[in-house]
């Protein structure tokens, strides 16, 4: 170390020097990347993922998730052509997959919003490794989500008619629906996803277009790097920028589910009419995120070799999360049982009796035992860092919270008020093809990404390795 | 003449630390330093005054709340009232999900906005960019730069601070433009 720095250090008092030391130095705490990397092999390690030729297993992946998109447009085609007779829906459940499917992708969407911003107000630096691709996947998951909730319009040529705007009918929008509110909120958090991560980006397109040996790609990277440099004039702005899009996301996070449960909420249909809805639905979201999250970068890491990056530690972490979020679903379900018992309302009574012995229950039961019963495993430190293990949990999660929102939509409407008017209600092939299409073109655009986008936060990680940040400068912080 | 600066390597970053604050202290206010990675208390240390993106941001959320009021109480409440359910034609309870939405979307259109333009971004090139070192702040170094367009800039002193202070690699750079 440089001599004039050591004396400026020694000016302080040697105790909170060696306090400081030994929080710096010796790892009290398991080491956020491993292997030691130097900020070069960071720069290297991801820019390799980008510079490496697609193999085969790679183009024989996209194949397989392009044909799967392309399937469900074909089915999406077909809907717009025909009209939505073609699906299953009937008096009375006249939502169903649709619905469903929107419900699911949305919160698939709130554990990339939930590490991107909330996990940095609060300050945890473990983000930093999986943050990229968990932001990338919530806006995915949004262009899915906004695919079911346009075709569900049944007139989608129309769609224009859920904004207001000036028309010739001189009519304006419904701003007193829950649906209209959806459509703001979707929107909201489709655009300030897509800004807060490209805002992320930049600094790392501005590496890899000083850095990739093509040409061409040095290009592209260049325009969408904005020409950054990396002053620290700028820094100072965008650190302050980044705050204020955490800021502002993370009430945005907890206020999408929110309105998308009063699409349920505000309605009077037994099951659904309840006041639990905005927290349950936020708590399942982050839930379910979280486990599409696992399942994505548990086979990144494998394939990619990013097991240095996506530590142990980092997955362990994520396994906490579902643990608390799985168990404030399961206390969900259990008030919500027990509120249509102690209300002493019928009909309330009856259709939650009716989820868990009715038509329906093997859904029911699936979603239990999903969601409830089989994230426990994590209250073992050994389990939780069992990679196999967490990666069946994780789909069997990811499965649960999709029967949750088909629970929670067909049995609720199948039996209401009047026995005349009862019925069933199951999906046709179009419906499953565009469900199966969804994850063509999510996991399309999940695979395009991690090769041809920095994906692990390059800036961000430089800053949290050991070392990375100044020592204690007597001008730092005034506390 | 055209422009030039004075740039050189840094590895440490508390040596960086203390070498932004000599710099600062030469009176000079014209430099920068170039960082792969956001270094806490840098722009502190530089002197950099704190910007004024905050404020951009909050205008911007108090536009998008008051055009969210504006939009729901002009379309519903006068131009075209609709009696739907006997509900109200205006109030704050059924207008507040999407108060707050489009409070938030112009935030973030406005801190995404004004962060690049108050970084004069973007920028097709950049003067210094065939310089070598200055392209390796985006990977493992820090570079200092001290430009002539600072006003009390001579060649010489820069050169030989920037070598007082432990920099590698200290060179003159022309901008290209």
């Amino acid at each position: 170390m440089n001599s004039a720095v050591s004396a400026s250090l020694s000016a302080d008092s040697t105790q909170s020097k060696a306090l400081h030391d030994a929080f710096n130095d010796e790892p009290l705490r398991e080491p956020l990347v491993l292997g030691k990397p130097t900020l070069h092999d960071v720069t290297r390690k991801v820019l390799d993922i980008i510079e490496s030729k697609p193999n085969i297993k790679f183009l024989a992946a996209l194949s397989v998730t392009l044909m799967m998109a392309l399937w469900g447009g074909v089915c999406i085609a077909y809907t717009i052509a025909e009209g939505v007779g073609v699906w299953g829906l009937n008096s009375p459940v006249f939502w169903g997959w649709d619905i469903t499917n929107f419900v699911f992708w949305i919160g698939i969407g709130h554990a990339g919003t939930l590490i991107s911003a909330i996990l940095f107000l609060f300050r945890q630096k473990w983000r930093t490794a999986i943050n990229r691709s968990a932001e990338a996947m919530t806006i995915f998951a949004v262009v899915c989500a906004l695919t079911f909730v346009l075709m569900h319009t049944g007139r989608q040529w129309l769609f224009h008619w859920l904004l207001p705007y000036p028309n010739q009918m001189n009519m304006w929008v419904n701003f007193r629906s829950p649906l209209m509110w959806d459509v703001f909120a979707v929107n909201t958090y489709g655009t300030v996803s897509l800004l807060f991560w490209f805002t992320g980006l930049v600094p790392d397109f501005a590496t890899a277009r000083n850095f990739v040996k093509s040409k061409i790609a040095s290009k592209i990277y260049s325009i969408f790097s904005l020409g950054w440099t990396g002053s620290a004039r700028h820094w100072h702005t965008y650190e302050m920028a980044y705050m204020i899009f955490a800021g502002i996301s993370t009430p945005l996070v907890l206020s999408v589910h929110t309105v998308v449960s009063f699409d349920f909420a505000t309605s009077v249909i037994p099951g659904w009419h309840t006041t639990i809805f905005p927290p349950y639905f936020v708590a399942g979201a982050i839930f379910s995120g979280f486990a599409m999250v696992m399942t994505l970068l548990i086979i990144a890491r494998e394939i990619l070799g990013l097991k240095d990056y996506i530590t142990l530690k980092h997955l362990d972490n994520m396994n906490k999360i579902i643990l608390a979020t799985g168990m404030m679903v399961g206390y969900a379900y259990a008030m919500e049982f027990f509120i249509a018992w102690y209300s002493g309302n019928t009909y309330e009574r009856f259709v939650f009796i009716n989820r868990a012995t009715g038509d329906y229950a093997w859904s029911y039961w699936i979603m239990i035992s999903c969601n409830v019963i089989s994230p426990q495993v994590y209250w073992f430190k050994k389990l939780r860092r069992n990679v196999p293990l967490m990666f069946i949990i994780s789909i069997f999660v990811n499965i649960g919270m999709w029967f949750e929102r088909f629970t929670i939509i067909s049995t609720s409407l199948h039996h209401d008020y009047l026995p005349s008017s009862w019925g069933y209600y199951s999906p046709t092939w179009v419906e499953i093809s565009i469900f199966i299409g969804s994850f063509g073109i999510f996991l399309t655009l999940f695979l395009l990404f991690a090769k041809f986008v920095p994906m692990l936060a390059i800036a961000e990680i430089k800053s949290v390795l050991p070392g990375s940040q100044p020592k204690h400068h007597h001008h730092d912080e005034q506390h | 003449m055209n422009n030039q600066a004075v740039m050189g390597n840094f590895t440490d970053v508390n040596v960086l630390m203390h070498a932004a604050e000599k710099i600062r202290d030469a009176g000079y206010t014209d430099f920068d330093i170039f960082t792969p990675y956001p270094v806490h208390g840098l722009d502190k240390v530089m002197g950099v005054k704190r910007t004024i993106l905050p404020y951009i941001s909050f205008g911007a959320g108090a536009t998008g709340l008051m055009t969210a009021i504006g939009l729901m109480y002009w379309t519903g409440a006068v131009d075209y009232k609709l009696s739907i359910g006997g509900k109200p034609f205006f109030s704050a309870f059924f207008g507040l999900p999407i108060m707050f939405e489009l409070t938030i979307l112009l935030t973030a259109l406005a801190t995404f906005g004004g962060l690049w333009y108050l970084c004069g971004l973007p920028r097709w090139y950049n003067e210094y960019q065939h310089d070598e070192g200055f392209r390796r702040a985006q990977d493992d170094i820090f570079v200092v730069s001290i430009f002539s367009t600072d006003k009390r800039f001579s060649l010489d002193t820069a050169k030989h601070l920037l070598t007082e202070l432990h920099a590698s690699d200290v060179r003159v750079v022309d901008a290209q433009v």
